[in-house]
């Protein structure tokens, strides 16, 4: 009963985080069995994938130490609404994106909190997150974290009712 | 990467694929599982619906643009046909699944009068324009910006599109990857036959 009752547990523990961690089922029903290719978000690291809510958390706790916020997607996408107090630094799939975000994070400390957020498209095809954490890991910074946006800015983050601002 | 993500290895990824790896029969003999799947299948839908909620039933906003060719674009001008207006982008790998299908549909209902109308949020119209070029897009294509996005209640995430009726009202909205064959049995209804 003892063993019943405990596999039945981590069944449902393993469901829970499957449920919480993975994107919307219709995207786990057709990217199941994808191939993982080089910079794509699939190879970040869950221990530096941050929940949105854990990133409101973060933003509203006073003493916090406040994380540089740097969006790596889309200007226009920006411009329309992004997490306040965060920067626009190009494109993590453009060399030139990558250069001017090597360019904005050149002179911080190494330890600093650094949060990685996009949000254009569907987590799974976001191009890029993944080069934009490498470059970062590549730097040596040792405290990146990526904002895990599951299907996209509006619907995880903005029609949350979490705050935004709009402006390039 | 992916020098930082070898560095990372042993570490769990967010790998969907291996996530589907529940053994099956936790499904069939868990009905507690069962319920949480359910209320995980409904807590996702209702999520989708708070963006698809802004503009449903109401007038498609307008707007006036030049396309890529240098016409006039006026969504006005299409009332008593129907519209797909599809937002998208070339850094947008679903969008680009998408249109040649749009491009198709245009082919093989624009005689019935569908109208496909494309709106890239790239910052760069270069980028858009080699785009729509390569994919042979036959529908008209125009440049957006942050203000058509927030007349269309904020374009945030991509592929983005409204189904309008004849009538200039929205039908439907399609946030993400959506099922091409369910837009398509949407709109073939609203089309003359």
């Amino acid at each position: 009963m003892t063993i019943r009752l405990t596999r039945r547990s981590m069944t449902i523990a393993a469901f829970l985080a499957f449920v919480l961690l993975s994107p919307c089922p219709q995207m786990r029903a057709q990217y199941a069995g994808t191939s993982v290719t080089p910079g794509s978000t699939l190879t970040l690291p869950v221990a530096q994938v941050l929940q949105p809510e854990a990133l409101r958390h973060l933003l509203q706790t006073a003493g916090a130490e406040k994380p540089l916020i740097l969006q790596v997607g889309s200007h226009l996408l920006y411009a329309e609404a992004h997490i306040p107090g965060s920067e626009y630094v190009g494109q993590g799939s453009q060399p030139e994106g990558l250069q001017q975000l090597q360019n904005r994070v050149s002179s911080l400390t190494r330890k600093k909190l650094i949060v990685l957020y996009c949000g254009c498209c569907p987590w799974i095809r976001c191009p890029n997150l993944g080069p934009a954490f490498a470059k970062l890991r590549e730097m040596g910074f040792t405290n990146v974290k990526v904002l895990y946006l599951a299907d996209n800015f509006g619907t995880d983050w903005a029609n949350k009712g979490y705050p935004v601002e709009q402006g390039r | 990467m992916n020098k930082a993500a070898n560095k990372d290895a042993g570490h769990e990824t967010l790998d969907p694929s291996k996530a589907m790896r529940i053994p099956r029969r936790a499904f069939r003999r868990s009905s507690p599982v069962k319920l949480l799947l359910c209320l995980s299948l409904a807590a996702s839908g209702a999520q989708a619906s708070i963006a698809a909620s802004s503009l449903l039933h109401k007038a498609a906003p307008e707007f006036v643009r030049t396309d890529l060719k240098n016409r006039r674009l006026d969504l006005r001008a299409y009332r008593g046909k129907v519209v797909l207006l599809n937002f998208w982008a070339t850094w947008c790998a679903p969008c680009q699944l998408e249109m040649p299908r749009f491009a198709a549909w245009q082919s093989q209902y624009g005689p019935r009068g569908l109208q496909i109308i494309g709106i890239s949020m790239d910052d760069d119209p270069a980028s858009a324009r080699s785009l729509v070029r390569k994919l042979k897009l036959n529908y008209p294509v125009a440049m957006g910006d942050e203000t058509l996005g927030q007349l269309y209640g904020g374009v945030m995430g991509l592929p983005l599109t409204f189904l309008i009726d004849r009538h200039g009202k929205v039908e439907a909205q399609f946030q993400g990857e959506a099922n091409l064959d369910a837009i398509e049995e949407q709109f073939k209804p609203l089309l003359h036959p």
